[in-house]
C-alpha cells in the first residue's frame, strides 16, 4: 500500500502532521512506519495539547524518588522502602465495551507499577457514570465493576478505595481511572532507559493478537454514531496471565539481569521499543519474525500497533538470556529474544529478512508535536436565583433523608463488596472511609490512598475546582491520621481543539499546580485523557487526584465511625453558609448557578497541620472531613458507621440552620474527642489559630436537632444504602 | 508442627496463609505445584487464589497438577488437608469431599465478613474450640455449595457439615446466605474428617486491625490439636 495524505488522515494525523513526518525522513513513510508515527503522535501518547500546561505542575519534593515521565511516580516512605503509584484512565475502552475496558484499564495500570519492581499493593478506582435514568447507565455500572473486580480479584491485590459519581454530562462517555500502589526497595526499582550496545532485546509474557490495534488512536478521538464499529479496538484481558507475569518479573528482578524494562500498553510494542530507545539515546533492532504471535500471517504493521495485554519488553545484561528464560519458561510464559540495542538511534525492523521500517527515534519524541492550543478564559459563574425564604420552608431531615440517598452520596457497599479488599492481608482500612490503608507488610507503617473528583465545582470555575480536588485529597488523608506524601492525577476533558474545553484543561492544571505547591503535595505521575465527548458535546472537566499518605504507626490510624457515648463533636474550620453549588442547591433547590466554595490555601493547610498534631497526641477518636452535602452529613455518616446518635446544636452564627448544616465551605472536618479533653483540644486550636465550633455530644442511636428534631440512625441508615440496592436490581 | 502449603499457577492467598501459619506456630514450607512430593508435613494446605485462572471449571485443572497425587495419597493415608476457597473448589473437583461449587446466587463476586456455626467439632480441625460461631471473611465468586439429595442425606449422616452460615446468634437461615449454598453450607468433610474444604478464609481474621481475630482462635486450636 502506498501511502498519502488521505491515508495518513485515516489514521487519525492531521494533514500539517503528515507534511511533517515526511519533511523528518525526507521521504513517504510506508505503511507500518505511518502506522508507528500515528501511535507515537496521538493525544494519548505524545500529550502533545497538555505537554505544554503539564509543565508548570510541581513535581519535586523531599520524598520524591521520581516524577513524571517513568512508568509510574515513587516516593520514600524510609526505611529503604518506596512506593511507586500512578492513576490512569481507561474511558473510551470501557464505553464500548465496559467489562474488557475496565478490566484491562486494571490490568494496564498494574503493569506499569510491577514494571518498576514494585509488588501491587492496592488498588483503587474513580468511576463516573452518566445519569441513573439514562438507558445505557445501568449495564455501563455493572460491567465496569464486574470488570474491575474480575481483574484485581484474581491477580489478588486488594481494591481499598475509590468514587463513584452519576451525572448526565457523562451519559455518552462515562470514565474510568483506575490507580495502583506497589511497594519496592528503594535500591531495587527498575526504569525503562535502556544502556550499553548489543544488549539484547527480550519479549516476554502473552503472544501477540490482533485485538487492540490503533486502540491509543481510539482513545485519541471523540465519539460518534459509529462507535459501536470500534469494538475491536478494544483489548482483551486475561489476569491469570498478568499474575504469572507478575511472579515471573519480580523472580527476575530479584536478580541483576535487567538494564532496562518497560510494559506494552498503550501503543504495544511500538511504545515500548521507541521509549526505551529514547530515553537511553539508542537505536533498537527488531526482528518481527521472532514476535511470538497468536494469529498466524500477522503484517509488521499489526505486530507494532496490537496492544494485546500481558506483555513487556526488557533489556538485559549480555549473557543473562539463559537464566532469564528459565524463569518465564517456570512460569509457562513467552520468552523471545527479538532484537538488540544498536548505536543508529534509530528504530529498524525486519521482516521476512527485509528491512520494514527505519526511522530515526528522536523524529518520534523530541520533534512529536506540541501544541499550545487556543483556550479560552472561563466566564464567571453566574449569580443564583434561589431566595432565602424559600429555605425557611424546607425540613432538616427531609433533606437529609434525600441527600444520604442521593446516587453520588449514597453508600456504595454494592460496589466493593464485589472487590476483593483484604487478600494480602494488610487492609486496615475497608472501602466506605475517607481513605483505604493497608500496612507495608512485616512494618508498623501503613499507607494510605483516596481518589477524588469534583467535578461540579471544576465546571462551576476551573481554577478553584482544580485546587479543591488536591485539597479533597489532602485532607481524606488527614482524616485517617496520614501524612500527605505525593499525589497522582488523571485529567479528564474534552476536546482539546474545542476553546472552551481547552480553557477547563489549562485552569483546571493551574488550580491543582497552585494547590498541590502550597501544600507540598507534588504531583509524581499521572495521564490525561481528552476527547471525552460525543459529538459536540464534552463532559464536565474532571480531574482525579489520587492522593497518598504515610501513617508511621499504624496503631495511631483514625476511623470515621464515632467510637463512645458522650464523647464531645466538633467542626474544624469555619463555616460560612456557602450554598451555591452544593449537593443541596443543586439537587434540592435546582438551582445550579453560582461559585463553588473558595478555597483558602493557608486554612488548609493550617486545619489539616493542626489536626495531625492533635492525632499525634492521640486527642482523636474519629475524623471526617466534610465534603459534599456538608456537616449534617458528614456526622450522619459517622453516626451510620458507628452505630452512635448525636445530640446536634447549632452555634450562634448569623446564618440559618439549612444553612449552617448543608453549606460545604472547604478546609473543615469533624471531629470526636473525649470530655476530658476538650479543654486541651481547643486550646491547641485555639493556640494554631484554627476556627472550631463545637456541635453537639454522641448518644445512643438517634440524631436530635436543637432538642426538638429527631431521627434514629437506623432510618438514616437505611436512606444511605439502599438506593444504589434497588437500583441496581430493579 | 510442620505445614505445606501448595502454590498454584494463579493462587494468591499463598502468602497469607504462610504467614497466618507461621504466627500461630507451624513450621511452614511452600511447595509449588509442579513438585512430585510433599514434605514430611502434619498439614497440607490448599490455598485461595485462581488457581489457572479458573479456567475449565475453577479448581479443575489444578486437581490434575503433579503434586496433587502426592496430596491425594496424603489425604487417603489420614493427613489433614486442609483446602480455602479456590482450595476447596480443588478438593471438590479431586473428589475428595463430596459435591460441587456453584456460582453464587445473584452473580456477584462477595468480599465480606461473615458468621458461621461450628457444626461438628469431633474432629481436629473444631475439637476444643471455645466458641461456636465464629466470624470469618469471604471472598469469591463461585462458592455456592451443591449436591445430590442422595449425598446429602450421606453427608448429614456422616455429620460432614463442618460450618452453616449463620448469623451472629448461630441462626441458620435463608436471609444469612451469602451465595445461595445448600443448607446454608460453608465447609465439608471427608467421611474420616481429616480433609476440610470450606470457603471462608480464616487467615484474613488473624489480627485486631484487620477484620477480627476469630481466624486466630481457629489457627491457635488447630496447632494445639495437633501437638
Amino acid at each position: 500500500m502506498i501511502v498519502n495524505e488521505q491515508i495518513a488522515i485515516e489514521h487519525g494525523l492531521k494533514k500539517d502532521e503528515y507534511i511533517k513526518i515526511c519533511e523528518l525522513l525526507k521521504r513517504t513513510p510506508n505503511i507500518t512506519e505511518l502506522g508507528i508515527f500515528s501511535a507515537m503522535w496521538n493525544e494519548h501518547c505524545s500529550y502533545k495539547s497538555s505537554r505544554l500546561h503539564l509543565k508548570k505542575l510541581p513535581t519535586k519534593g523531599k520524598q520524591v524518588i521520581q516524577g513524571p515521565g517513568e512508568n509510574a511516580g515513587v516516593v520514600d516512605i524510609g526505611d529503604n522502602d518506596a512506593i511507586v503509584f500512578k492513576i490512569e484512565s481507561h474511558n473510551h475502552p470501557s464505553f464500548i465495551e465496559p467489562y474488557q475496558g475496565a478490566a484491562t484499564g486494571v490490568g494496564g495500570i498494574m503493569r506499569d507499577v510491577f514494571t518498576m519492581g514494585a509488588r501491587p499493593i492496592a488498588n483503587l478506582n474513580s468511576i463516573h457514570f452518566g445519569s441513573p435514568q439514562h438507558k445505557k447507565t445501568k449495564n455501563l455500572l455493572r460491567g465496569v465493576v464486574h470488570g474491575i473486580g474480575g481483574y484485581g480479584n484474581c491477580i489478588g491485590v486488594p481494591t481499598i478505595a475509590g468514587q463513584t459519581n452519576f451525572d448526565s454530562s457523562y451519559n455518552g462517555n462515562i470514565l474510568v481511572n483506575a490507580m495502583t500502589l506497589g511497594l519496592v526497595k528503594k535500591d531495587k526499582i527498575f526504569y525503562s532507559k535502556a544502556a550499553g550496545l548489543n544488549k539484547p532485546v527480550i519479549y516476554v509474557g502473552s503472544k501477540t493478537g490482533r485485538d487492540g490495534i490503533h486502540g491509543a488512536s481510539m482513545a485519541s478521538a471523540s465519539f460518534d454514531e459509529k462507535i459501536e464499529e470500534k469494538k475491536p479496538t478494544v483489548q482483551v484481558g486475561d489476569p491469570f496471565t498478568e499474575k504469572l507475569l507478575l511472579e515471573a518479573c519480580l523472580e527476575l528482578m530479584a536478580g541483576d539481569s535487567i538494564i532496562a524494562i518497560q510494559d506494552m500498553g498503550a501503543a504495544g510494542l511500538t511504545s515500548s521499543s521507541i521509549e526505551m530507545a529514547s530515553k537511553g539515546n539508542l537505536g533498537i533492532e527488531i526482528n518481527l519474525n521472532k514476535v511470538p504471535c497468536r494469529e498466524t500471517k500477522m503484517t509488521p504493521y499489526e505486530i507494532m500497533l496490537s496492544e494485546s495485554q500481558e506483555r513487556m519488553l526488557i533489556v538485559l545484561e549480555s549473557g543473562k538470556e539463559e537464566h532469564a528464560k528459565k524463569i518465564f519458561d517456570k512460569w509457562n510464559l513467552d520468552f523471545a529474544v527479538i532484537g538488540k540495542t544498536t548505536k543508529s538511534k534509530k528504530i529498524e525492523l525486519y521482516f521476512d529478512n527485509e528491512k520494514v521500517a527505519n526511522i530515526p527515534v528522536n523524529t518520534l519524541v523530541e520533534n512529536s508535536p506540541m501544541y499550545d492550543r487556543k483556550w479560552k478564559k472561563s466566564k464567571l459563574p453566574k449569580k443564583n436565583k434561589f431566595k432565602k425564604e424559600d429555605l425557611k420552608n424546607l425540613k432538616i431531615i427531609d433533606v437529609l433523608k434525600k441527600i444520604l440517598s442521593n446516587p453520588n452520596v449514597c453508600s456504595k457497599e454494592w460496589i466493593w463488596q464485589q472487590y476483593d479488599h483484604t487478600v494480602m492481608g494488610d487492609t486496615i482500612q475497608k472501602p466506605g472511609g475517607d481513605s483505604g490503608v493497608v500496612r507495608v507488610h512485616g512494618t508498623n507503617k501503613a499507607v494510605a490512598a483516596s481518589v477524588d473528583s469534583s467535578a461540579v465545582y471544576c465546571w462551576a470555575h476551573p481554577l478553584t475546582g482544580g485546587k479543591q480536588v488536591v485539597c479533597e485529597s489532602f485532607r481524606n488523608l488527614i482524616s485517617v491520621g496520614a501524612k500527605p506524601v505525593a499525589i497522582t492525577n488523571c485529567l479528564n476533558f474534552g476536546s482539546p481543539e474545542n476553546e472552551e474545553n481547552m480553557g477547563e484543561f489549562v485552569e483546571c492544571v493551574q488550580g491543582i499546580g497552585e494547590a498541590s505547591e502550597y501544600l507540598k503535595f507534588p504531583v509524581v505521575s499521572g495521564n490525561v485523557s481528552f476527547y471525552n465527548q460525543t459529538k459536540d458535546e464534552g463532559i464536565k472537566p474532571t480531574p482525579s487526584i489520587g492522593g497518598v499518605g504515610l501513617i508511621k504507626d499504624y496503631h495511631n490510624m483514625i476511623t470515621m465511625d464515632f467510637k463512645e457515648n458522650d464523647n464531645i463533636v466538633l467542626v474544624i474550620g469555619k463555616t460560612e453558609g456557602h450554598i451555591d453549588q452544593s449537593l443541596f442547591a443543586r439537587n434540592i433547590l435546582d438551582e445550579k448557578n453560582g461559585p463553588p466554595p473558595e478555597i483558602n490555601l493557608f486554612n488548609e493547610k493550617n486545619n489539616g497541620e493542626t489536626l495531625l498534631k492533635l492525632i499525634d497526641n492521640g486527642f482523636i477518636k474519629s475524623a471526617h472531613d466534610v465534603s459534599v452535602g456538608g456537616i449534617i452529613t458528614a456526622i450522619s455518616k459517622m453516626c451510620i458507621k458507628g452505630n452512635k446518635g448525636i445530640n446536634l446544636k447549632k452555634p450562634k452564627y448569623l446564618i440559618s440552620e439549612i444553612e449552617y448544616y448543608f453549606a460545604e465551605d472547604q478546609g473543615r472536618y469533624i471531629i470526636e474527642i473525649s470530655k476530658n479533653d476538650l479543654k486541651k483540644v481547643t486550646d491547641i486550636l485555639n493556640k494554631n489559630a484554627v476556627h472550631f465550633d463545637e456541635l453537639g455530644t454522641i448518644n445512643k442511636n438517634e440524631l436530635y436537632i436543637n432538642d426538638k428534631t429527631k431521627v434514629t440512625i437506623d432510618e438514616l441508615k437505611t436512606s444511605n444504602k439502599d438506593w444504589l440496592i434497588n437500583y441496581m436490581s430493579k | 508442627m510442620k505445614s505445606s502449603v501448595i502454590t498454584f499457577p494463579g493462587s494468591n492467598c499463598d502468602r497469607d496463609m504462610d504467614v497466618a501459619l507461621k504466627k500461630f506456630g507451624f513450621k511452614n514450607k511452600m511447595v509449588w505445584h509442579n513438585d512430585v512430593e510433599i514434605p514430611k508435613s502434619d498439614l497440607v494446605v490448599l490455598p485461595g487464589g485462581f488457581s489457572y485462572g479458573d479456567y475449565l471449571r475453577c479448581g479443575s485443572m489444578a486437581s490434575k497438577s503433579k503434586i496433587m497425587s502426592s496430596v491425594i495419597n496424603f489425604a487417603k493415608s489420614g493427613g489433614l488437608v486442609m483446602g480455602i476457597c479456590n482450595g476447596f473448589q480443588i478438593l471438590v473437583e479431586t473428589g475428595l469431599v463430596p459435591g460441587v461449587l456453584l456460582r453464587n446466587k445473584y452473580l456477584e463476586f462477595i468480599c465480606k465478613n461473615v458468621f458461621v456455626k461450628i457444626n461438628n467439632k469431633k474432629n481436629t480441625y473444631f475439637k476444643n474450640i471455645n466458641k461456636d460461631v465464629v466470624e470469618f471473611h469471604i471472598a469469591h465468586n463461585e462458592g455456592n455449595y451443591f449436591c445430590t439429595k442422595d449425598q446429602l442425606t450421606e453427608i448429614e449422616d456422616n455429620q460432614q457439615i463442618a460450618i452453616n452460615y449463620c448469623n451472629k446468634d448461630g441462626k441458620i437461615e435463608n436471609q444469612f446466605n451469602p451465595n445461595g449454598s445448600i443448607k446454608n453450607i460453608a465447609g465439608i468433610f471427608n467421611k474420616e474428617k481429616n480433609v476440610l474444604g470450606m470457603m471462608p478464609h480464616p487467615e484474613r481474621m488473624i489480627d485486631t486491625s484487620l477484620s477480627g481475630e476469630d481466624g486466630s482462635i481457629f489457627f491457635k486450636n488447630l496447632i494445639n490439636n495437633l501437638k
